[in-house]
């Protein structure tokens, strides 16, 4: 993509280790604003390593990230929602204890002017926007636990959409939804999209992610394999890439591809 | 999901509802296991006034339980929190020793003595009190900041407070018992002089039934500003009328005992009053521990359930990882919840110390698992992330009441204890059936 815009999000040459074990391995991706990358690789691949680093869960040993142009510094969660990024978790980071409204809110509370909590306020701001998202959830008032998957998967994406996400990290978004949730997740990327927010997809499923991304990067091993875009490539020769780290031609390949 | 779109955004549930009690319960919006608590309560008084003559439903019975409860009803409402960040504190009972120790020597000694300050001055009991709370504080600062910063289990790390503070207590007079406690410090202790009289009874009993009605009406307020379904005008009523008739029972109860007679003729005789035909009736009221434990009870609700503070602490209990990663300072919150229990212990220290008029090292011995047991009892669970202050008061009730009826029935204290420690087992089975039913 010859694109002269100033990307989103560059993170170069990241790495990683964990006890002697490079989890990432000078890793580079980027992100425009409004388009979905999917971000793909087997189990243990370094995928969502990467990503954590991004949204400020792992402290990154080697390389730089910058948002917008400029360098930023991202040492905790807070960091990066400082720079408008949000990320849904593939364990659905939920509080399974408390209501829709609190796990929206949390950390962000709507305080009264006596700096109490403003339940009624952020009740009804959630269900402005859980509206928008899902007319059919009604169950404010329980747990999140008693609410189905792709329930706390809609309260875990509301919970992004409320604060300005720019840029939006799904790990694994779909996993744990049906398909006619998978569908509504879709939409809700299309729309999020057409918004202009940045989404990086994060899968080890090629079919969760191939229809709805505008570009695919793989990795393997920790290091990037190569990436594409979607219309350039096929379904298998993205999965060749996930399983051998062999790079078609219409891809342009990374460190980690295999020579020939 | 038919089902789902049947309810109407802002009709109430129990619009929808046939079976009248279920309908009742869902209207009025009450904790059906907080029903539970209340009814398990009212079986062991009713059992206990059974099997001990009558002795038990008297009011100085009632008043004499209100006021043993009141010491580990202070603590157990900060325990609620500990245990529902999946932490545990052992060392509160020793805590409450050293911190009563330190309270006992400040106002029989360092202020009055070393200060110049003089036996009986106004302040004693307030510079106590502060120095206790410091000192509260600070153990409790001490051991959060192990248990956040360094990541020592809180369980190990309160298993050596246990130690450390029980020893501390000793060492602060070297194992002498100090007494006695000052005049007005003693006031928090209850006894005849520290209740507060029929007439402050009776007034603190109104502002509680008007904060009642003010509270229901204002969250009636809330809801309807927002278009939320409101409970039926019905079920607001008897709200309000149960929260009101419970107050002003237990002020009743609080007023029908009277000051011992020796003591109400002394006063009598200092006053200048002459003594009517069959007695001088001079009621007790409510007590000032109870008073104090009451107070911290609606301020603890407050802190758990109106602050950021208390949504982080039952959002971390519910998923750590959740909690760290939406940007709450955990470990920060992990300190600041031992802070405040090393506080609540201050304060149980001031009405045990009070209540004895004495300070000995052996105070609060055995009071971390009291505490500990009225917590889960009170529907605490150990996995995190649930329990509520009420239930935990009165899961306090319950233990005492326990204690106190087989006292009144004259069951030895041998037999005392392997009771109390069926009932805790037993009590949280029912607790773990009631909780697999629910979902």
């Amino acid at each position: 993509m010859l694109d002269t815009r100033t990307p989103l999000v560059e993170m170069n040459d990241i790495s990683i280790s964990f006890g002697g074990i490079r989890a990432v391995d000078r890793a580079s991706i980027d992100l425009f604003p409004g388009e979905v990358v999917g971000l793909l690789g087997h189990n243990g691949a370094g995928k969502s390593t990467l990503i954590k680093i991004l949204s400020g869960a792992y402290k990154r040993d080697t390389g730089s990230i910058r948002i917008n142009g400029t360098d930023a510094t991202i040492n905790n969660p807070r960091d990066a929602k400082g720079y408008g990024i949000e990320t849904i978790y593939q364990q659905l980071a939920v509080a399974d204890n408390v209501d829709a409204a609190a796990n929206l809110f949390l950390g962000r509370e709507i305080v009264t002017p006596l700096g109490t909590l403003d339940d009624a306020a952020m009740e009804s701001k959630a269900r402005e926007v859980m509206g928008r998202l899902n007319p059919n959830f009604r169950r404010f008032k329980e747990p999140v636990k008693a609410l189905s998957g792709g329930q706390r998967q809609s309260v875990a994406i509301a919970r992004a959409i409320l604060f300005n996400a720019r840029i939006l990290i799904m790990d694994e978004p779909t996993a744990a939804l049906g398909p006619q949730e998978t569908a509504q997740v879709g939409d809700l990327i299309k729309q999020l999209k057409s918004d202009g927010i940045g989404i990086f997809l994060i899968s080890h499923d090629i079919h969760d992610v191939f229809d709805l991304a505008d570009r695919v990067v793989v990795m393997k091993n920790g290091q990037v394999v190569g990436s594409a875009r979607t219309g350039d490539v096929t379904k298998d020769e993205v999965l060749g890439m996930i399983i051998l780290g062999k790079v078609p031609a219409g891809a342009t390949p990374g460190p980690g591809a295999i020579a020939g | 999901m038919a089902e789902q779109q049947a309810y109407s955004a802002n009709i109430h549930p129990s619009r929808y509802v046939q079976n009248p009690l279920q309908r009742f319960l869902v209207a009025t919006e009450i904790d059906t296991r907080l029903l539970g608590m209340i009814g398990a309560l009212a079986i062991i008084w009713i059992g206990f006034n059974i099997f001990s003559g009558g002795l038990f439903l008297t009011p100085r019975n009632l008043w004499n339980l209100s006021v043993q409860t009141a010491s580990v009803a202070v603590m157990v409402t900060g325990m609620v929190l500990v245990i529902v960040t999946r932490n545990i504190d052992l060392s509160v009972g020793s805590v409450l020793g050293v911190v009563g120790m330190v309270m006992g020597v400040m106002q029989t000694d360092i202020l009055p003595n070393q200060l110049g300050l003089g036996l009986g001055h106004p302040m004693i009991w307030v510079l106590s009190l502060l120095a206790g709370l410091v000192v509260g504080t600070g153990i409790g600062a001490l051991q959060g900041v192990i248990i956040a910063y360094l990541r020592v289990p809180a369980f190990i790390v309160t298993l050596g407070g246990y130690l450390v503070w029980r020893g501390a207590a000793w060492w602060v007079t070297m194992g002498r018992t100090v007494a006695p406690m000052d005049p007005t410090f003693q006031l928090m202790g209850g006894g005849p002089a520290g209740s507060v009289g029929q007439l402050w009874s009776w007034i603190v009993g109104v502002v509680a039934c008007a904060a009642i009605l003010i509270g229901l009406y204002l969250g009636r307020r809330q809801r309807r500003r927002f278009s939320f379904p409101q409970r039926p005008v019905w079920a607001e009523a008897t709200l309000g009328a149960i929260g009101c008739g419970l107050t002003i029972g237990a002020v009743w109860v609080a007023n029908s005992y009277p000051w011992p007679r020796r003591i109400a003729e002394n006063y009598a005789e200092a006053n200048g009053i002459t003594i009517p035909e069959g007695g001088l009736f001079i009621s007790h009221g409510i007590a000032v521990p109870v008073l104090i434990a009451l107070g911290v009870g609606v301020a603890m609700t407050f802190i758990a359930t109106r602050t950021r503070f208390g949504r982080y602490v039952f959002a971390m209990g519910g998923n750590p990882e959740a909690a760290e990663l939406a940007g709450i300072n955990t470990r920060w919150v992990t300190v600041k919840i031992f802070m405040l229990m090393g506080a609540l212990c201050a304060v149980a220290a001031a009405i045990s110390t009070a209540r004895l008029n004495a300070a000995t090292n052996a105070l609060g011995t055995l009071d971390e698992l009291y505490v500990i047991a009225a917590a889960v009892i009170g529907g605490t669970s150990l996995a995190g992330g649930v329990g509520s202050i009420a239930g935990a008061l009165l899961g306090a009730l319950v233990m005492q009441s326990l204690q106190s009826g087989m006292v009144l029935m004259g069951l030895d204290s041998p037999l005392q204890s392997i009771v109390v420690g069926i009932v805790l087992v037993f009590a949280v089975w029912l607790d773990t059936l009631y909780r697999r039913n629910k979902h």
